[in-house]
């Protein structure tokens, strides 16, 4: 049961995170693979008001998000002079670059040794400690961010952003001005990713950089390609599945061993086999 | 009276001269069409008029304003709008949002918290009955037939509302009740004292249809007046028919 809870947990934070790259990447046609820098500035900045001053939870992850989409404005002015294969290039410099920050800037991360003893959540005086309510909070915090991005996606703004990704200089004749529809969605996306960031850092209560690599970048565009570009419930069917995938793979007869290190492969595989024959994803109705 | 007007404009593809030191003046509340062999550069002239190619030389006024260094989000601020040679749409988006994009508020916030919707959707069923696509409002704008795209494409730059509208050759390629509707949405613009520019190959549809001719040549302009006189000229009809 625990365990399951666990995973439901973690199905939270990583639907948190789909919903929030399907914004930039399947409505706007953005390729960012810099998701996990966001995650990771808000997992960091929460990790850190918590440990080194005591704040509320609440309060650190407001500011994380904050901080994160500070960070996505400077990072995102940058990349709005690029377009296409370069953007996703340039983006997955930045992981890395931010990734290394995590990693290098020892004075404030900890570098290597990360931070460890994260406080859990307390709300008014009740401490969010155990797993069942740590879960309750997790998923509130997922149908929050799944009722606000379903409104900015049916709004005005959301169709802007998808004729953007369908002919940005089409749109522009029309008198919009797309590098502001792009600077925004992608802030928006960072400060979504930095409430994951929050609730990861929290709920694990230690944190160190290798969970903000590249590589979690390209879990989530996973999570967000296999559910369906521009299709917020497919990135929550994306997630599911992309979390419980090990534990399926251990169900088929794969040893623990063996299951751990064989996801990696699997979504390779998963991922090509699914360009190939379902680009628009599991369900959804958009291509690249 | 003149709304647009190039002086000197120049627009060069490394090596060659698409727009080669072009002065004209398009009338405002009339149909200009422009005509000329392929590769003459009228589609260049729209693309820079609206824009999405920059300029590398001379000038560009609209209305006596001379614009600076244009860019495509700025034109329509002019009242100027324009469709593309090889149509251009919102293609996973489906017919109907391709019209509700363009009349709904073009500023971020603005959009977001979108408060005329109801206006804009009448006003959006009002040109899919025009161009005969209502009741396609649901299909993705990539699964129509070539013909339909075209009207489409045309009931988007309608409902910019613009004051120049810049077709780039809209007949091209339509069955013969499709270029009715189209001959309809010409006529109705002219009525309403709009100013049209409208690149045709169709000798017939422009004798009907436009009020001016003008006549490129590489780049350059080799005529420009009414157009009975002007489609009678020499240079023109043999840059016209000796291509
Ligand atoms: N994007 C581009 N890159 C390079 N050269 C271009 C580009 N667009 C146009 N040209 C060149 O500029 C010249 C004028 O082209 P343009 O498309 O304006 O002609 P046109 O009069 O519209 O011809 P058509 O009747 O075939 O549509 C041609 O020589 C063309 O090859
Ligand atoms: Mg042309």
């Amino acid at each position: 049961m625990d365990y399951f809870i666990h995973l439901a947990i973690l199905f939270a934070i990583y639907g948190i995170l789909g919903l929030s790259l399907n914004l930039v990447v399947g409505y706007t046609g953005l390729l960012s693979v810099a998701e996990a820098a966001f995650y990771g500035v808000g997992a960091y900045v929460t990790a850190l008001l918590l440990v080194n001053a005591g704040w509320n939870f609440f309060a650190a992850m407001g500011v994380a998000v904050i901080a994160s989409a500070a960070v996505a404005l400077v990072i995102g002015l940058v990349l709005s002079r690029f377009g296409g294969d370069y953007y996703a290039l340039a983006s997955l410099g930045f992981g890395v670059i931010i990734y290394s920050i995590f990693l290098n800037w020892q004075a404030v991360t900890n570098g290597p040794l990360g931070i460890p003893a994260i406080p859990r959540p307390d709300f008014f005086g009740y401490v969010i400690g155990d797993e069942a309510s740590y879960l309750v909070m997790s998923l509130v915090f997922l149908l929050l961010v799944y009722v606000v991005s379903r409104f900015i996606v049916r709004s005005s703004f959301g169709r802007a952003i998808r004729a953007i990704r369908e002919d940005e200089a089409a749109i522009q004749v029309f008198g919009y001005r797309a590098i502001n529809y792009k600077l925004l969605i992608f802030v928006i996306g960072a400060g979504i990713a930095a409430i994951a960031g929050a609730l990861y850092a929290s709920y694990i209560t230690y944190i160190d950089p290798s969970t903000f690599s590249v590589n979690e970048s390209i879990f989530v565009l996973a999570i967000v390609i296999l559910g369906g570009l521009a299709s917020l419930r497919g990135s929550l069917f994306g997630a599911a599945f992309l979390v419980l995938l090990p534990e399926l793979l251990r169900f088929v007869g794969f040893p623990d061993t063996i299951a751990a290190q064989m996801r990696q492969a699997v979504y390779g595989v998963l991922l090509v086999v699914l360009m190939l024959y379902r680009p628009e994803g599991l369900t959804g109705e958009y291509r690249l | 009276m003149l709304i647009l007007e190039t002086k000197d404009l120049s627009k060069r593809y490394d090596g060659v001269a698409a727009l080669d030191g072009l002065s004209l003046g398009i009338e405002a509340g009339a149909v200009t069409a422009v005509i000329g062999p392929n590769g003459s550069g009228k589609s260049t002239l729209v693309n820079v008029l609206s824009g999405v190619a920059p300029k590398t030389g001379g000038r560009i006024a609209v209305s006596g304003v001379a614009l600076g260094r244009i860019t495509a989000s700025d034109v329509a601020a002019y009242g100027i709008t324009r469709t593309f040679q090889e149509v251009r749409l919102f293609n996973q988006m489906n017919v109907m949002e391709n019209l509700l994009v363009v009349l709904t508020e073009k500023n971020v916030f603005g959009a977001i918290l979108e408060r005329h919707a109801e206006k804009h959707a009448r006003r959006a069923e009002e040109l899919l009955r025009k161009v005969n696509l209502w009741e396609k409002r649901s299909e993705l704008a990539g699964g129509l037939s070539y013909g339909q795209r075209k009207l489409l494409e045309i009931a988007r730059a309608l409902a910019s509302g613009a004051d120049i509208y810049l077709f780039d050759e809209p007949f091209a390629g339509l069955f013969p009740e499709m270029v009715k509707i189209v001959e309809g949405v010409l006529v109705e613009l002219r009525r309403e004292g709009k100013t049209v520019v409208l690149i045709e190959h169709n000798m017939d549809l422009i004798r009907a249809l436009a009020d001016r001719v003008v006549v490129l040549d590489g780049g350059k302009l080799l005529a420009e007046g009414a157009t009975a006189a002007t489609l009678g000229r020499r240079e023109v009809l043999e840059a016209y028919l000796g291509e």
